[in-house]
């Protein structure tokens, strides 16, 4: 690896870093998002889904690790961690607004 | 990465494995170590005897001891001896006291006065290491947590890029260089993977609230000290009524614990307002009496009545889950058989990462095997290994060393002994720079093994309390440090040994590979 890593082109070594920072940055918005999202929508009491929401973060940013490095390009690594932040950033948003309402 | 999905995993695996596979090593090794953390300290600091057990009586010795010196403060804390710990720890709240303004000292059980100990960290330093690398808070714990799941990673990648590991567990090649290298590594790592998955798993579980807080900002607000307060069930003292009363005696208050809970042993006892109308005394029961941490195992009394005022919480599922992560963590309520497998999973971890990390780099050197000279990251690579882990076992021993040789009136003591571990694990990086790679390892191995395996008779000499004081009075913790020394120091050997022998081993396996069947060239490398 190593040795092939001189030869390797520039733009091989920009999507490894591409999916590197999508992994650890992007990943880590998705777990925190789900932490976010299970603390505001699991059918627990408070202290109890809060808890939950932590203690399973970290299966969604072992995934995102997987993911990033598993699938086909760097663009791919940041649809895929990307897309379900949003969308848990969606639902986390609402049943912020539905409780405080 | 345009491979499958099994060689995108091990590629993870790989790179992953090398950037933090120094540091974890380091993680790995002091956390094993501090599974023993109470003998640590008990060898580091000698002066502190064992004591039959008295809680009552240490009770009253350190009320006294906190009535004289400590009246001033708004909380008191108090540790009771157990069978691991035989000093009698007191503490106060003081704004101009020490580390995290608490005043610590430890007490004779029998007079009460302050142990004439050596200033000694002990096993305290390489648990506090191992999640705080000595690094200033927030930093320490903030990386050691993600190395943590760097590892956690590490092994599902691992899983996945070894799917066939139930059967290559048991296909085992010694003697055949890089190839029993991987055999070992992947035979330790499944053997003992259900401890590796739980303990980088509760690692991340332990410091999640560190790591990950948007959860709870989310759901608290502003107010995350009452997240903790709704989790460990704890409600304020109320704030002191500035009207002098006396406190209850505490030995009092402890058997009335024992009625309410028959044969508990006391962990932490806390004193909020002595002194005062508002007195609040807290016993918590010792986290070696459950697997799980139980916030309901502690009971509050009125310090000036002796009226029982509450009990903890029950815990939730969730809790339990959560809780029972971290304490078969930290393995507080393992016995001495169980406490040696958490060891021995502990050093079996360690070897995994270890093993990797020679791996890494014996599959890179073999493309270099007739040039005189590594490139340059190669070179690199080697010198962070030998330093990371030869180098790392002659600071602990060095650390060890420097609590028998330091004399005991220097001021700073503890420092100069964290200072003499951090000043050996540099000169091993610089020894590993002047030094070839092969000639770095044998060498530092060759110095561990001496230095671990004198490690008893040093005890002997400097303190009196060697093997032959320590077996025959049944100090078992005395002595099993000095035991454990002496099996590190021998096993380095044997490594030194393995490693300076081969060079002439390997070119000489590779003729005999030719001719011979494999069973006879086992046991070559």
């Amino acid at each position: 690896m190593t040795r092939k890593t001189a030869s390797l082109p520039l733009s091989y070594r920009l999507a490894v870093t591409s999916r590197s920072l999508a992994a650890l940055l992007g990943g880590y918005l998705l777990a925190s998002m789900a932490s976010v999202c299970i603390a505001l929508v699991a059918p627990l009491p408070q202290v109890d889904a809060t808890l939950t929401g932590l203690l399973l973060s970290f299966v969604f940013y072992l995934l995102a690790f997987i993911w990033c490095f598993a699938c086909r390009s760097a663009l791919r690594a940041w649809l895929g961690v990307l897309t379900p932040t949003v969308l848990l950033s969606v639902i986390s948003g609402l049943a912020y607004w539905m409780t405080s309402a | 990465m345009k491979e499958g999905f099994r060689q995108a995993m091990a590629w993870l695996h790989t790179w992953t494995g090398l950037i933090f596979g120094w540091l974890l090593f380091a993680i790995f090794l002091t956390g094993t170590l501090s599974y023993f953390k109470e003998e640590i300290t008990h060898w580091s600091r000698p002066e502190v005897r064992s004591q039959a057990l008295d809680p009552t009586h240490a009770l009253e010795v350190a009320q006294r001891y906190l009535l004289d010196n400590a009246g001033h403060s708004g909380t008191w804390f108090i540790r009771l001896p157990n069978a691991r710990e035989a000093g009698l720890n007191v503490g106060y709240r003081d704004t101009h006291g020490g580390p995290r303004g608490v005043v610590s000292q430890t007490l004779d059980t029998q007079t009460g006065e302050p142990l004439q100990a050596r200033d000694s960290r002990g096993g305290e330093f390489f648990y506090r290491f191992h999640f705080q690398l000595q690094m200033p808070h927030p930093y320490g714990r903030w990386l050691s947590t993600f190395c943590a799941f760097i590892m956690l990673l590490g092994l599902v990648t691992g899983i996945i890029t070894h799917k066939k590991f139930f059967k290559e567990f048991f296909t085992f090649r010694p003697g055949k260089g890089q190839r029993s290298w991987l055999d070992g590594h992947n035979a330790i790592g499944v053997l003992v993977l259900p401890f590796h998955l739980m303990i980088s798993y509760s690692s991340l579980v332990l410091f999640m609230y560190l790591v990950m807080p948007a959860g709870i900002m989310a759901s608290y607000g502003n107010d995350t000290g009452k997240y903790f307060n709704d989790l460990f069930g704890r409600n304020d003292a109320p704030a002191p009524a500035q009207v002098a009363a006396p406190l209850v005696p505490l030995a009092g208050l402890y058997v009335r614990v024992q009625e309410l809970q028959p044969g508990a042993r006391i962990g932490d006892i806390q004193v909020q307002n002595p002194g005062d109308r508002n007195a609040r005394v807290t016993f918590s029961q010792s986290s070696a009496d459950h697997v799980a941490y139980r916030r309901s195992a502690n009971w509050t009394f009125d310090g000036t009545t002796g009226a029982l005022l509450s009990q903890g919480k029950p815990e939730s599922g969730v809790m339990m889950a959560a809780f029972s992560f971290a304490g078969l963590h930290m393995g507080n309520f393992a016995g001495p058989w169980l406490r040696w497998l958490y060891f021995f999973f502990g050093l079996a971890g360690t070897a995994v990462i270890g093993t990797g990390l020679v791996m890494w780099l014996g599959k890179r050197q073999l493309k270099h095997a007739g040039n005189e000279r590594l490139p340059g990251e190669l070179r690199l690579v080697e010198v962070l290994n030998i330093a990371s882990m030869s180098g790392l076992l002659l600071a602990v021993a060095g650390f060890f060393w420097a609590n028998r040789l330091i004399p005991l009136g220097v001021q700073g003591r503890a420092d100069w002994e964290v200072n003499t571990f951090f000043i050996t694990w540099g000169l091993t990086l610089v020894h590993a720079m002047l030094r070839s790679g092969h000639r770095a390892w044998a060498e530092q191995l060759a110095l561990g093994a001496l230095a671990f395996a004198l490690l008893p008779l040093l005890n002997a000499l400097t303190t009196g309390q060697g093997l032959n004081h320590s077996l025959p009075a049944g100090d078992w913790a005395m002595a099993g440090f000095d035991l454990t020394a002496l099996a590190t120091g021998l096993f380095l050997a044997w490594l030194a040994g393995k490693l300076s022998r081969k060079p002439r081993a390997a070119a000489g396996r590779a003729r005999r590979a030719a001719s011979t069947p494999p069973a006879e060239t086992a046991g070559a490398s």
